[in-house]
């Protein structure tokens, strides 16, 4: 794109309401982030969402086929990461309910701008950068959950990196909540049955119709030869697509933990394996400790808390392992996480004691707040 | 989400504080009760459905 052309695209979407920074509504597009780590595997069957690099989730239903997604180095000029997706178990025998895609649910309270449901309603442009090991077509489609509508575009990819820029027309029926909840999800799919396939895809904005929403789509589950990477997702309002708007990894981190967070959020540096978990607690009897984690970043909600790892309880003058953990939700808020961790014996009630890694550097809890 | 068991936990002060999810491939979620997280939105979306009912604490 010619800078002339940058220009023109920019004050277009400036003058549509759009532009300017923080126009790109997608977290983490050029794929810097992955809290939950850099391989997924696995992934396909009918397990529903599974979230891989931060924000980005695969979903599947009733799939054979089996995927694997991992942050890889190969990517456009100007990136240092993609999303790789790469077919580990082909599936030629296609049922009809069959799903495989990769997407990310935004908050209605981030989409205002596009001023959907309303007279003014502003064009969706989706921009990104994608390659694959042979020429495929896919389907890139907008679903506003709010209001059960959708809206899908092809695209093919090829062997070389190229920058696909689809715009989506506006839609004055169903505004998104101002809230945060889901609103509207941003995917890109991969595979489907003739429940989602069989029709004809609505390129405009239409009442749900499970068999429009990814007609005329290949299937990246009929070769274990299929790859598929992605880097740089934009979306924004306006008709143009503009460069991809690159910004600090401490704001790409900061809008990440909103929905996930790894505490400890780095490893030790020493490579101890002792990183503090709680760093306020005390002992709640001789088998309990009860702790509290004030989160760097209020989270979107209340989150869902995994645990991976040895950890421990250190209290005056030793240090007992932990048998179990446990979230508090009375204590809990968007902001903090009470947390109780139960030892088999040894605490003294009343003493203070702090959670920490046990001699274990990749010992970590996972909070999610996803959509 | 494909849930092998959902179970109420409680605190030391014995009041419920959660609810601990067990899936089929035996991960553990630890839930909080707010309707704005999607995990406890999807438990109560099974329970109403009659697909999963959550188990008393220990």
């Amino acid at each position: 794109m010619s800078k002339a052309s940058e220009l023109a695209n920019l004050i277009g979407n400036i003058n549509a309401g759009g532009g300017g920074v923080n126009r790109n509504v997608i977290i983490n597009g050029a794929m810097n982030v992955a809290q939950k780590g850099t391989s997924h595997t696995g992934l396909g069957g009918s397990t529903g969402a599974v979230y891989t690099l931060d924000r980005w989730h695969t979903y599947d239903s009733a799939t054979a086929g089996r995927a694997t997604v991992t942050q890889d180095s190969s990517a456009p000029s100007g990136f240092a990461n993609s999303l790789k997706v790469d077919c580990t178990t082909a599936d030629t025998s296609i049922a009809a309910g069959e799903i495989f895609l990769l997407a990310q649910r935004i908050e209605g309270q981030n989409l205002q701008a596009f001023a959907k449901g309303t007279s003014d309603a502003k064009p969706f442009t989706l921009s990104f950068y994608a390659k694959a090991n042979a020429s495929k077509t896919y389907v890139a489609e907008l679903y506003d959950v709010d209001n059960s509508r959708h809206v899908g575009k092809t695209f093919t990819v090829g062997t070389s990196w190229a920058r696909h820029e689809i715009t989506f027309p506006a839609d004055t029926t169903g505004a998104f909540g101002d809230d945060n909840a889901r609103s509207l999800d941003v995917s890109i799919w991969l595979h489907g049955g003739s429940t989602f396939t069989g029709g004809t895809l609505g390129t405009t904005w239409q009442a749900e119709d499970a068999d429009d929403r990814a007609a005329g789509i290949g299937s990246f589950f009929d070769s274990t030869s299929n790859t598929f990477f992605i880097t740089g997702v934009q979306l924004e309002v306006g008709q143009n697509p503009t460069e991809f708007e690159h910004e600090p990894i401490s704001q790409t981190e900061i809008k990440c933990f909103r929905y996930t967070q790894r505490l400890p959020h780095r490893d030790n540096s020493s490579g101890s394996g002792y990183a503090n978990i709680t760093t306020m607690g005390r002992n709640d009897g001789t088998t309990l400790h009860t702790g509290g984690i004030m989160l760097p970043v209020v989270m979107r909600t209340d989150a869902t808390m995994t645990s991976s790892g040895s950890f421990r309880v250190h209290h005056p003058s030793a240090a007992t392992a932990v048998t179990g953990l446990a979230i508090d939700d009375n204590f809990s808020t968007a902001g903090n996480l009470g947390i109780n961790a139960t030892v088999s014996s040894g605490l003294t009630a009343g003493h203070g004691s702090q959670l920490e890694q046990n001699n274990d550097p990749d010992a970590h809890i996972l909070l999610s707040a996803e959509l | 989400m494909n849930i092998k068991e959902a179970k109420y936990i409680k605190n030391p002060e014995n009041r419920t504080c959660g609810i601990k999810v067990t899936l089929e491939d035996n991960r553990i979620l630890q839930v909080p009760r707010s309707l704005e997280n999607s995990d406890y939105a999807e438990i109560l979306k099974q329970v109403k459905a009659g697909t999963l009912t959550i188990k008393a604490a220990d």
